[in-house]
């Protein structure tokens, strides 16, 4: 049995026939082909697959792609505009905020969204909202210092 | 030297090359790849840690919907498939080589470890493939596991492989005994301690995966797979599993999201695929889930330790004992053999003239997920044995730990240093390193921040731990006379295109480290071609030379040097085609940086005229061979020798037991840096996975049953960004004198370093050096709880 799910991905709007078990992250990976998106763990504790629904972040592991029916959704491959880097993009290459590059994109669609609600967070909030998102790589340093560069970027 | 190239160069902090598709969620890793007509395997493994496979069916299993095939360790056996190899032979005391019980890809007859594969079902999608995997039926015979080794070895403890007695891989020693023990007989004070370094779980954030995929029009075998080593993979399935020949096999690691030495080794999943992929003609992916990594990446340290340290009545180390059980696991792993050998008690002299060293390791089998290399490998537990030694012998004896090492430092003067375990160290300056860490840690007055936190109720520690590691493995005839299986050199080609641009191929593999920018760089300096116009390609049996891949901080040293031969190659090719071009003398010819001259003259040539020359040679010398591409193979002389000191300062609060890390130093010396912003950022990563293994990690298997207790993020706890500190960095360099950039890498030494500064603050803290890694509050809280009950009781 399959059923009809139709969001709007990065702007586009798609429609796809998928079985109901389909989780958003694999209708984004697998039926979309937008593979920046990954997975890195199976309880909805690691952050890699972080996307944004209808503006806030959601880990595309823990909800059905069904649920996001008639959703807006983000996904780290919509952020960058006609080759321009998202100014989050542009504090993490600056910064040196990734090394293998696989819970990046994760990564910066929390800050994104962290930084949409806290334009001005001290070093504290980020470490504690980037909690959900784990890193093997680059001990947080340079994540932080990014986080902090970008959201002074976004507020302009 | 074009303007572009003149920032890019050795020791500029050039923003990352790879950077741009990892931000745009364009990389490619091996999970994002999918083949025309590719079949997903999913395994069932065992939920026993020891038991007899009595039966297995698959009937129901195989009418499921999108069952295309289901296998099973007779299947595998039926296609005489080879065991998984160890790569490295290790000998025992009595020059009998290890025990190395065979690894069958599925298991055959017994299952040694929760987790072990007992069949592979391949069907059209995961979901499906997953499903028949719920509905195969096993009946097995369980019996009794042994996690611990300190029960594995103890008579009647459970045999894991009937061919291992007493589960005892090898009995190993190393150092002079009869020297050591002199040594400990003139001691005027010998510290002891009882030491156990947890088993880690390596999780890097992508997990494992790989597609077999067959072609039989042209009989070529291609395997996508998450490897830090392509080419050793291909020559382990070629040379020992299949018997294939290697012209036939391509092996492709893309990119690969993080290792740590887990994506080094031969598993038996990606050879599933491999073996499935030949045999049912169709792409066969396969990609592990976290629990599933858990259960199976290699594991890492694992070591139970009795070390003592004998000293003069001034503080001066005579001599140093170490007795070490290291768990292997219910397999070896492919160069499980070595770490807790010759990457361990090499390095056991740390950066002291201890005269007399004596390491006796038992290797034991268990119950449980193989033990192979992690971040370090042998160097961390060998480090942290040393300077928690050094750290209790100064408590002990009431002379400052920054003192006791100063006393204790081989000077700057005598290197090379021969020490008493073999080896012999490039270059250092190791009490310059101690003054910096202590200046930057305002070392000096922490009585005062101690005394300080007291009147708050806050108990505070400091620590200091003054590591050493061995990098740049190689050189091979060494590591051959020690039992490796393979060389440890490393290759590289330089090619330039007709318009000056350039492709650099590298056997070393980046997965993490910024290889794409740091070769680039090298290049970028030696031969004046911006850093645009260079393509570092790696990963790829097809297109790059015979490698040996990334592990133990070797890529630069090893990798690097291989480039900057082939670079030299280069030039003294284009001083040829330049000197033609000038109408003079090769010998008349000077090159720098980018740009050939002759002396005394304004005549110049650019490299990319050269390179074009070369492929368009209508004036060209009439003996010389079109074209402009150069390759080398690089075997070092030596180990390469980084070191350096880090200072941990914590604070505990004596009611929740709760830690925290109110600053880190981190002083290191690894010769000269390509770029600094690459390896600053290595060095916050290895801390925070040293900080990981002293405060949080810890892999708990059940000591009855042998179940992995931590077999999510939910029950491994993984430092998390609220979890850890930022970082004081500093640097010294003192070059390596025997590589021709000077340079001796810098990817584990923070996580060498810092699980024993961290401890050692801890202990400082607590006033005890009785509590094991991971010191999570409850343990720290029992310490201090049974502290306060002892007083009470005085
Ligand atoms: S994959 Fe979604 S949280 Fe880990
Ligand atoms: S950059 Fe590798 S996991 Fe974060």
């Amino acid at each position: 049995m399959t059923i009809s799910v139709t969001m709007t991905v990065n702007g586009q709007s798609v429609t796809r026939e998928v079985e109901p078990r389909t989780l958003l992250v694999q209708f984004l990976r697998e039926h979309l082909g937008l593979t920046g998106t990954h997975i890195g763990c199976d309880t909805s504790q690691c952050g890699a697959c972080v996307v944004h629904v209808d503006g806030r972040s959601v880990k595309s592991c823990t909800i059905l792609a069904a649920q996001a029916q008639g959703a807006n959704v983000t996904t780290i491959e919509g952020l960058a505009a006609n080759g321009q880097l998202h100014p989050m993009q542009e504090a993490f290459r600056e910064h040196h905020a990734l090394q293998c590059g696989f819970c990046t994109p994760g990564m910066i669609m929390s800050a994104i969204d962290l930084v949409q609600r806290n334009p001005n967070p001290s070093e504290e909030t980020v470490r504690h909202e980037l909690e959900g998102n784990l890193c093997r790589c680059t001990g947080y340093h340079n994540i932080v210092k990014a986080v902090m560069a970008g959201a002074q970027a976004m507020r302009g | 030297m074009t303007n572009q190239a003149a920032n890019q160069g050795i020791g500029q902090a050039v923003r990352r090359k790879e950077d741009f598709r990892f931000l745009t969620g364009q990389g490619h890793y091996t999970d994002d790849i999918n083949r025309p007509g590719q079949l997903y395997a999913a395994f069932l493994r065992s939920p026993h840690a020891f038991a007899k496979i009595k039966s297995i069916d698959t009937t129901a299993a195989s009418k499921k919907p999108g069952v295309v095939a289901i296998y099973t360790g007779k299947d595998v056996a039926a296609d005489k498939v080879g065991g998984l190899i160890c790569g490295w032979t290790v000998k025992d005391k009595k020059g009998e080589p290890h025990k190395a019980p065979r690894h069958d890809i599925i298991a055959v007859e017994y299952v040694r470890h929760v987790g072990d594969q007992v069949a592979v079902v391949i069907a059209d999608t995961v979901a499906h493939a997953k499903d028949a995997v719920e509905a195969i039926q096993v009946d097995y015979e369980v019996l009794k596991p042994v996690v611990d080794v300190r029960e594995a070895v103890k008579p009647g403890a459970p045999q894991v492989h009937p061919d291992v007695p007493g589960n005892l891989c090898y009995d190993w020693e190393f150092g002079d005994k009869a020297a050591t023990e002199k040594a400990f007989a003139s001691a005027a004070h010998i510290t002891k301690l009882e030491l156990v370094n947890n088993r880690l779980s390596p999780n890097p954030m992508e997990p494992r995966s790989a597609i077999g995929e067959y072609d039989p029009g042209t009989d070529t075998t291609t395997v996508y797979t998450t490897s830090q080593n392509p080419h050793v993979l291909r020559l382990i399935l070629c040379a020992f599993v299949f018997g294939l020949p290697e012209h036939k096999v391509r092996v492709i690691a893309p990119d690969v999201g993080g290792g740590f030495g887990s994506k080094i080794f031969n598993y038996p999943e990606e050879t599933v695929c491999v073996w499935a992929a030949r045999k049912l003609k169709k792409p066969i992916k396969w990609t592990s889930d976290r629990t599933e990594a858990f259960l199976t990446d290699a594991h890492g340290r694992d070591h139970v330790t009795h070390a003592e340290l004998a000293l003069d009545k001034d503080g001066k180390f005579l001599g140093l004992r170490v007795d070490t059980m290291a768990n292997m696991g219910a397999y070896l792993s492919t160069f499980a053999s070595a770490v807790p050998t010759y990457l361990y008690a090499l390095l056991l002299a740390g950066q002291y003239t201890t005269p007399a060293i004596y390491a006796e390791v038992k290797a034991i089998f268990t119950n449980t997920t193989p033990v192979d290399a992690y971040r370090g490998a042998g160097r961390p537990e060998a480090t942290y044995v040393v300077e928690r030694l050094v750290e209790a012998a100064a408590r002990e004896m009431n002379i400052d730990p920054a003192e006791i090492r100063r006393r204790n430092f081989i000077p700057p003067t005598a290197f090379p240093y021969q020490t008493p375990v073999a080896c012999v160290y490039d270059s250092g300056n190791y009490a310059k390193a101690l003054d910096e860490a202590c200046r930057l840690a305002d070392y000096a007055n922490f009585p005062k921040r101690k005394a300080e936190a007291a009147r708050k109720g806050k108990l505070r520690g400091i620590g200091l731990c003054a590591y050493i590691e061995a990098c740049g493995l190689a050189p091979s005839s060494v590591v051959g006379s020690l039992g490796a299986g393979v060389g440890l050199w490393e290759s590289a080609q330089i090619r330039f295109n007709a318009t000056g641009t350039v492709f650099v191929y590298t056997g070393a593999h980046s997965h993490g480290q910024g290889h794409e920018t740091t070769f680039a760089q090298i290049v970028s300096d030696k031969l004046g071609v911006p850093l645009e116009n260079i393509e570092v390609v790696h990963g790829d049996t097809a297109q790059v030379p015979m490698g040996m891949g990334t592990y133990g901080s070797r890529s630069l040293a090893v990798g690097g040097s291989a480039i900057v031969r082939a670079a030299d190659k280069i030039i003294e090719k284009g001083k040829k085609i330049a000197a033609h071009l000038m109408e003079a003398s090769v010998d008349d010819v000077t090159y720098d940086k980018g740009v050939f001259s002759i002396k005394g003259t304004d005549k110049q040539v650019p490299m990319a005229q050269v390179a074009f020359t070369a492929y368009v040679p209508h004036n060209y010398p009439p003996d010389l061979e079109p074209g402009l591409e150069a390759s080398a193979f690089y075997d070092p002389s030596n180990f390469t020798f980084p070191a350096g000191v880090h200072i941990a300062e914590v604070e505990i609060d004596s009611d929740t037991g709760v830690t925290t890390i109110v600053n880190w130093v981190a002083v290191d010396d690894f010769g000269k840096v390509i770029n600094p912003m690459i390896v600053e950022g290595q060095v916050h990563g290895g801390i925070a996975q040293g900080i990981g293994q002293a405060l949080l990690e810890g892999v708990v298997y059940d000591q009855e049953s042998g179940q992995l207790l931590t077999a999510s993020f939910l029950d491994y706890c993984m430092p998390r960004a609220d979890n850890l500190p930022s970082y004081k960095i500093g640097m010294i360099e003192t070059p390596c004198p025997h590589n021709p950039l000077g340079v001796k890498g810098c990817g584990e030494a923070g996580a060498i370093a810092a699980p024993a500064a961290l401890m050692n603050a801890i202990t400082d803290a607590l006033g005890t050096e009785k509590i094991d890694m991971p010191a999570t509050p409850l343990k720290v809280w029992q310490v201090i709880q049974s502290h306060n009950f002892a007083a009470a009781a005085e």
